[in-house]
C-alpha cells in the first residue's frame, strides 16, 4: 500500500504537469492529442528513435545518480552543468593528447578523465561547505557559470580547430576528436553506444554504493544526522567533500559521454552550457526528483524524461511547436513533485503509525521508507 | 586633450555601470525582502526570462515602453503567486523548487520566443531621461543623471526598503517570521501572509528587473539572462541582507561588466580575456561567501517553512 502511493504520487504530479502540458499547446494554438502523439511517435516510433530515447537518457541517468549520493548526505548539488562541462573539458584535452592510443585503451581513459574533471568540480563546493561552511547551493551554481565561460575561454582559444583559424571563420570548436576515442556501438545497426550501459552500470554502482558498503552506511549516516554520525566517529567534513565530489564525478563522466557519443566527435560551445549539455545537469535533478531519490529507480524516471526531450524534437518537426516545451514541462514536474513531497510525507506517517498498530514491521518498510524519503 | 579623452571615456564607463547595475539591483533587492521572510527563491533567473520575453513581446506589438514594464511586474506577480503557494501553502523544498521554476521560465520563454517572434527583432529601447539640472554638472552628469527611468526606481529604491524593513510594522513582521516565526506566530503575527506578501514584491522586483533588462537591450533571444538570475541570488549573501550591501555589490558587478565591455571594445584585452574576466561576477561570489561565512548571520528561520506543532 505505501510502495503504491510512494509511486503514485510522482505519477499524478507527472499527470498534472502533462496537462499543463496540454494547456500549453492549446495556447499556442496546437492540438494536444496531434502532439502527444507526436511526442510518442518522436520517442518511441523506431528502433532509433528508441535508441535516440536511450542517449538522451544517459546523462540524466549519470547526474540523477550522483544527485542521489548528495541528497542522502543531505547536500544539495545543483552544479551539474558545470561539472558536465568539467568532464567534458577535461576528457577532450586528455583525447587530443594522446590520441594515438588503441581504443580499448583510449576510450576508458577518457571515461576516467570526465570522471576526474567532474570529481574536481564537485570537490569544490564540497570542501567549501564542510571546511568554510559555504552554502552549496549558490557556490555550486556559481561554478557552473565559472564553468561556462572556461569552456567558452578554451573552445576560443587553446583547444580551438587550427583550421577554424586559419580560415578565420573561428567556430569554437575543437578539431575532429580521434576515432579511437569514439564510444563503440552496443547493438549492431543501430545508433546505440556504449554510454548508456555504462551510466545504467553507474546507476547501479551508486546503489550498491550507498546501501551495501560502509562508506554508503557513513554517508548517509551524515545525511540522517550529522551529529549523531559524529559521536559515532564519523569525519562528517571528509565525507561531505566525498559526497559532493563523487555526485559531480558522475556529471563528469556524463559530459565525456556527451563529448564521445556524439556523432560530431567533437566539443563545440554556442556561448551558453545549455548548448553543450542540453539542460542535462538540471533534467537530472528531475530525473532524480521524479525516482524518490533512489539511484535504480532513476534509470527508468530518467529514461521518461529522455523521451520527453527526443519526443519533443519530433513535436519541433511535426508540429512546429519549438522543443523547448520539454524543459518548461520538465520545471513544472520539479514544482509538482517537491510540492507533493509534503502530501506523501503525510501519507507516510498516516500509513508509520498505521503499521505501528498493526504491529512492529520488518526491514522491508525501512527500506521503503529509505526509498521514498 | 589626451587627459579629456580618457576622463571621458571613465564617465561613460561609470555611466555603463550603473545601467548595468540596474537589472541585478531589482532582483537582488526582491530577493533580500523574500529572505528576511525566511524564503529562498532560486527561480528568479527563470522569472526574469518569462518576464524579460514578455515585456520585449508587448513592446514589439505595441511599442508602449510603460506597457512593457507593467507586464513584466505582472508577470513577475503570477510566478509569485505560484512560488508562494508553493513553498507557503505546500510548504516544498524552497531550493529545488526554485530550480523547477527556473526550468520553466528557461522553457516557457523560449517556447514562446520562438513560436511568437521566431528571430531577434529590435524593440523600441528604453530612453535615458536627463535630470534637469543634475545632468549639467560635468561628468558627474553624465555618469549619474542620464539613465532610464527604471534605474533612477531601482536606485531609490534602495533607501525606501531599507526603511521599510528596519521601521514599519511591515518590514518588522518580515524579519521577525524570518527570524523566529513560532514566537511571530504567538504574537499573532501571520506567517504565512507575511511570507507571501514578502514573495510577491520579491517576485515583481524580479519580473520588473527582467523587463528592465531586455528593454534596456532592445533585443530577446533564449537564455537572455544567462545566469543574472542566479547571480542576483548570491548577491544577497554578498550583501549581507541589507539593501546597501545588495546595492554595493549590484554596482561591483555592474562597473566589472563595464569595465570590461569598454576594454573589450578598445581591443585593450583579447577576445578569450573576456571570457575569463566574465567568470568575476560568479568567482567573485564565491570568495565573499568564503569571507562571510560564519561572520554574517542568515535569517534565522530562512528556508524553513513553517507549521504550527
Amino acid at each position: 500500500m505505501k510502495r503504491f502511493l510512494g509511486a503514485s504520487i510522482p505519477l499524478l504530479a507527472a499527470g498534472i504537469a502533462f496537462l499543463f502540458g496540454a494547456i500549453m499547446l492549446l495556447a499556442i494554438g496546437a492540438s494536444p492529442w496531434e502532439g502527444l502523439k507526436a511526442l510518442l511517435d518522436g520517442a518511441f516510433g523506431s528502433w532509433d528513435r528508441l535508441a535516440a530515447t536511450a542517449i538522451k537518457a544517459t546523462p540524466l541517468i549519470l547526474v540523477g545518480a550522483g544527485i542521489t549520493i548528495a541528497f542522502r548526505t543531505s547536500v544539495v548539488n545543483i552544479g551539474g552543468e558545470g561539472q558536465i562541462v568539467a568532464g567534458a573539458l577535461l576528457s577532450t584535452s586528455v583525447a587530443l593528447a594522446v590520441p594515438d592510443l588503441p581504443g580499448i585503451l583510449l576510450v576508458p581513459v577518457v571515461l576516467i578523465a570526465g570522471l576526474v574533471g567532474g570529481a574536481i568540480v564537485g570537490a569544490i563546493p564540497g570542501a567549501l561547505k564542510a571546511y568554510a561552511s559555504v552554502n552549496e547551493i549558490l557556490s555550486t551554481i556559481m561554478l557552473n557559470i565559472v564553468m561556462v565561460q572556461l569552456m567558452n575561454y578554451l573552445l576560443r582559444g587553446p583547444l580551438i580547430d587550427p583550421r577554424e583559424v586559419e580560415a578565420g571563420t573561428r567556430i569554437p570548436q575543437t578539431e575532429r576528436l580521434s576515432d579511437n576515442a569514439s564510444l563503440p556501438n552496443i547493438v549492431p545497426g543501430v545508433r546505440l553506444h556504449l554510454g548508456v550501459l555504462v551510466a545504467v552500470l553507474a546507476a547501479v554502482a551508486v546503489y550498491i554504493l550507498l546501501w551495501r558498503t560502509p562508506l554508503g552506511f557513513r554517508l548517509r549516516a551524515v545525511g540522517h544526522s550529522p551529529d549523531a554520525a559524529r559521536a559515532a566517529g564519523i569525519n562528517v567534513k571528509a565525507n561531505i567533500t566525498m559526497a559532493l565530489s563523487m555526485s559531480g564525478s558522475l556529471g563528469g563522466l556524463a559530459g565525456a559521454i556527451l563529448v564521445f557519443g556524439s556523432e560530431g566527435q567533437r566539443m563545440v560551445t554556442d556561448g551558453s552550457s545549455t548548448g553543450f549539455t542540453g539542460s542535462a545537469g538540471f533534467n537530472g535533478i528531475v530525473a532524480a526528483l521524479f525516482g524518490g531519490l533512489h539511484p535504480l529507480w532513476t534509470i527508468p524516471s530518467s529514461f521518461l524524461f529522455g523521451a520527453l526531450l527526443t519526443g519533443a524534437t519530433n513535436l519541433q518537426r511535426v508540429l512546429q511547436v519549438p522543443a523547448p516545451i520539454a524543459i518548461a514541462i520538465n520545471g513544472i514536474v520539479v514544482v509538482f513533485v517537491v510540492s507533493s513531497g509534503r502530501i506523501r510525507e503525510k501519507l507516510d506517517r498516516m500509513l508509520d503509525a498505521r503499521s505501528e498498530l498493526d504491529g512492529p514491521s520488518g526491514d522491508d518498510t525501512a527500506t521503503a521508507k529509505g526509498a521514498s524519503a | 586633450m589626451r587627459d579629456f579623452f580618457t576622463v571621458s571615456i571613465l564617465v561613460a564607463t561609470i555611466a555603463s555601470g550603473i545601467r548595468l547595475a540596474t537589472p541585478y539591483l531589482l532582483a537582488g533587492l526582491g530577493e533580500t525582502i523574500g529572505q528576511r521572510s525566511g524564503v529562498l527563491n532560486l527561480g528568479v533567473d527563470g522569472v526574469m526570462q518569462l518576464s524579460a520575453f514578455f515585456s520585449y513581446w508587448a513592446v514589439l506589438e505595441t511599442d508602449n515602453l510603460w506597457l512593457g514594464m507593467v507586464i513584466g511586474l505582472v508577470v513577475g506577480l503570477v510566478m509569485g503567486v505560484i512560488y508562494a503557494v508553493v513553498t507557503v501553502v505546500l510548504k516544498a523544498q524552497q531550493g529545488i523548487s526554485g530550480i523547477g521554476i527556473f526550468l520553466f521560465g528557461l522553457g516557457f520563454s523560449d517556447l514562446m520566443f520562438r513560436r511568437q517572434v521566431g528571430t531577434p527583432k529590435p524593440a523600441n529601447q528604453l530612453p535615458e531621461i536627463p535630470i534637469p539640472l543634475l545632468s549639467d554638472i560635468p561628468w558627474v552628469g553624465e555618469a549619474l543623471f542620464e539613465h532610464s527611468v527604471v534605474t533612477y526606481a531601482a536606485f531609490a529604491t534602495v533607501p525606501l526598503l531599507a526603511w521599510m524593513l528596519r521601521s514599519t510594522t511591515f518590514g518588522m513582521n518580515i524579519r521577525a517570521v524570518g527570524e523566529n516565526p513560532q514566537a511571530a506566530d504567538s504574537l499573532g503575527v501571520s506567517v504565512a501572509w507575511n511570507r507571501t506578501f514578502a514573495i510577491l514584491i520579491g517576485n515583481g522586483m524580479a519580473g520588473l528587473a527582467g523587463a528592465a533588462l531586455v528593454l534596456e537591450l532592445g533585443i530577446f533571444q533564449p537564455n537572455l539572462t544567462n545566469g543574472l538570475g542566479f547571480i542576483a541570488v548570491a548577491l544577497v549573501y554578498f550583501g549581507a541582507w541589507r539593501p546597501v550591501g545588495i546595492m554595493s555589490g549590484a554596482l561591483l558587478y555592474g562597473l566589472v561588466a563595464a569595465v570590461v565591455l569598454q576594454w573589450k571594445a578598445q581591443g585593450i584585452i583579447p577576445r578569450g580575456a573576456s571570457d575569463i574576466a566574465a567568470m568575476a561576477p560568479a568567482v567573485l561570489t564565491i570568495l565573499a561567501l568564503i569571507i562571510l561565512a560564519g561572520r554574517v548571520q542568515a535569517p534565522a528561520a530562512l528556508t524553513r517553512p513553517f507549521s504550527r506543532h
